[in-house]
């Protein structure tokens, strides 16, 4: 039982099988439209939390990276005649540019001092999305036009359900295979301690910009598919407050837990979308919540509740 | 010329609401290293409950010294129920608590107070003072002023009283502090009391420039963040300096170039700076041990 459940991608069908069966109680559309939104932001955060549980590299701008997605696949087909689906893929492979580029000065930097660097670029796209009028829309945002895929346009909170839950896992078992091979080793090596790493010869600088291309990435996907969900895109995400969100995700849920950053996602998607009964006390309530998770549940919620019935077996 | 001055002065007074809260931020680091985002809504909390305050009926520099009393209640709660009962947890858990603490103070000041913009009556009127071609409101230099003294009284706190000096051997050392028999949880907490009441004089002296509301904690917490890191983080000197430049920065940007573009002048220059200094302007070289 023990050796199943420690099995490193013992979390995919379990996943999996949630995926599958939660539709079965989806009352409505929106329901529908709420699921895919946590795995759109679950597959994000999945993207940080290799950066920040698995390498250690703090990252307060990586809203930025969605950003660039979200907009490539609005701009491409409205303003450039770009097809929304190549939009996606060259918003992807933009994002991993930006972020090589940006990587290889900031990543130097350690600790808070790379929290405010990452800080500054997501506010620096942040702050051309909002000044672009012409291209981005400004503050009022964009619309963004429908994926069509072979002449079959894509509809319908149920349908990208479907198209984020298969990313999502995609995602994640590519995550999970990453954390256990040799470059996983070498990051959570860095990790631990960068001067340790480099004295048994993993090639510091080159393994943090290698993850931090990969996380802009997921975070760009995620930034497509949240802006294609939508149908209409505002500079808001990639502000800092959804920068904030996303580590709070990782956080959350544990870092270094792939199954925990849906977790999170789930927890600050769903728990908005529910507090707002509570109207005025809605923030209250939801900063209470935060708190208490992070006092109780210190190494985030599914590392604590794993490490707890793993013992109990 | 005059427009130099002129953005210099404008500089100055952003800068030094800037400098206080980065000052705050450096106290809590220093004493517990912890990274406080709740540090801006200390800055509304001082501002919003002098302006209810003063709805309330109640004169303004009372309302003020209550404003202030208030916040320092609010930050020693935030040390005793949020940070203290997490002791030992990592770096990040720590600042998503005070993440978690700044959305609930600002929820509450939505509930308490209200969603609109306020403003406080400036100390010495509205006429604004000519000097050598350039207008310059008494409320900037009452700014200035109560930033210096707040300054100077912080430093001859730490630099000539007995708890100053508890508290600077605590942020070196606090395992050594206990040993010498310094109560190191009261002086965490003691800091996060001159931090909260720091904020609140920030908020007040400010209000009636840049008015107020329930949400201005936010981006004074980025920018004063962003301001401690400038100036090297744990440095109160560098807190100070890094707070002015960024309020001069923005100023210059916002008058030569572009007041859109003027954050992103100010973070593309702290940028360049970290890539140069990876430590801030004043921050102390560290030895990682393996």
């Amino acid at each position: 039982m023990r050796t199943i459940l420690e099995h490193r991608l013992a979390s995919i069908p379990v996943m999996t099988v949630i995926v599958l069966v939660l539709p079965l109680l989806f009352p409505s559309g929106y329901y529908y439209r709420v699921a895919a939104l946590v795995l759109v932001f679950a597959l994000a955060a999945i993207g940080l939390n290799l950066l920040m549980g698995l390498a250690g590299q703090v990252s307060l701008g990586h809203a930025g990276f969605m950003g660039i997605g979200a907009y490539a696949v609005a701009i491409g087909p409205a303003h450039l005649g770009v097809p929304s689906w190549l939009s996606f893929i060259l918003g992807a492979a933009l994002s991993a540019l930006v972020a090589y580029l940006v990587g290889r000065p900031i990543l130097r930097l350690k600790g808070h001092y790379l929290a405010v660097a990452t800080l500054g670029f997501g506010l620096l796209l942040a702050i051309v999305f909002n000044n672009e009028a012409g291209l981005t829309g400004g503050p009022d945002g964009m619309p963004v036009p429908r994926l069509v895929l072979f002449a079959w346009p894509l509809r319908g909170p149920d349908t990208w359900y479907w198209i984020t839950a298969a990313s999502f896992l995609i995602g994640a078992t590519l995550a999970l295979n990453l954390i256990e091979s040799p470059t996983g080793r070498a990051l959570r090596a860095i990790h631990d301690s960068e001067v340790a790493a480099r004295t048994l010869g993993v090639d510091v600088a080159r393994k943090k910009l290698a993850i931090f291309v990969l996380s802009a990435v997921y975070a760009s996907v995620a930034g497509s598919y949240f802006a294609l969900l939508n149908g209409h895109i505002t500079p808001d995400i990639s502000g800092f407050l959804r920068s904030i969100e996303l580590v709070a995700m990782v956080v959350l849920g544990g870092m270094g837990s792939i199954a925990g950053s849906l977790v999170g996602a789930a927890l600050l998607v769903v728990l908005p979308q529910t507090l707002t009964v509570l109207h005025d006390y809605e923030h209250m309530v939801l900063g209470l919540i935060v708190m208490a998770v992070m006092i109780f549940l210190r190494a985030g919620i599914v590392p604590t509740v794993a490490n707890a019935l793993v013992r109990r077996i | 010329m005059p427009e130099l001055l002129q953005f210099t002065f404008s500089g100055l007074t952003v800068g030094a609401v800037y400098a206080l809260v980065a000052l705050g931020f450096t106290l809590i680091y220093n004493a517990s290293d912890v990274i406080n985002f709740a540090q801006g809504e200390f800055v509304m909390l001082g501002g919003m409950t002098t302006v209810f305050l003063g709805l309330a009926g109640v004169p303004l520099p009372l309302a003020a010294c209550l404003a202030i009393v208030l916040t320092v209640i609010v930050g020693l709660a935030l040390h005793r129920f949020a940070i203290e009962p997490a002791r030992g947890a990592s770096a990040v858990v720590l600042i998503i608590i005070t993440i978690g603490a700044s959305i609930f103070l600002r929820g509450a000041a939505q509930v308490v107070f209200d969603k609109r913009f306020h403003s406080l009556p400036s100390w010495f009127g509205n006429d604004p003072i000519r000097f050598g071609g350039a207008a310059i409101l008494p409320q900037s230099l009452v700014v200035l002023a109560g930033a210096v003294m707040i300054v100077l009284l912080l430093w001859v706190f730490i630099d000539r009283t007995l708890l100053g000096k508890a508290i600077v051997a605590t942020a070196a050392n606090r395992l050594a502090a206990r040993l010498v028999g310094i109560n190191t949880r009261r002086i965490v907490g003691l800091s996060f009391a001159i931090s909260a009441a720091i904020g609140a004089v920030a908020g007040i002296l400010i209000a009636p420039i840049t008015l107020t509301s329930y949400d201005v904690g936010t981006l004074l917490a980025l920018k004063g963040f962003a301001a401690a890191m400038l100036g090297g983080m744990g440095s109160a000197l560098g807190a100070v300096v890094g707070g002015l430049l960024l309020g001069l920065l923005e100023a210059f940007a916002a008058g030569y170039l572009s007041s859109q573009y003027k954050d992103a002048v100010a973070f593309l220059v702290i940028l360049a700076v970290l890539l140069a200094m990876p430590r801030g302007l004043f921050g102390r070289a560290s030895v990682e041990r393996v």
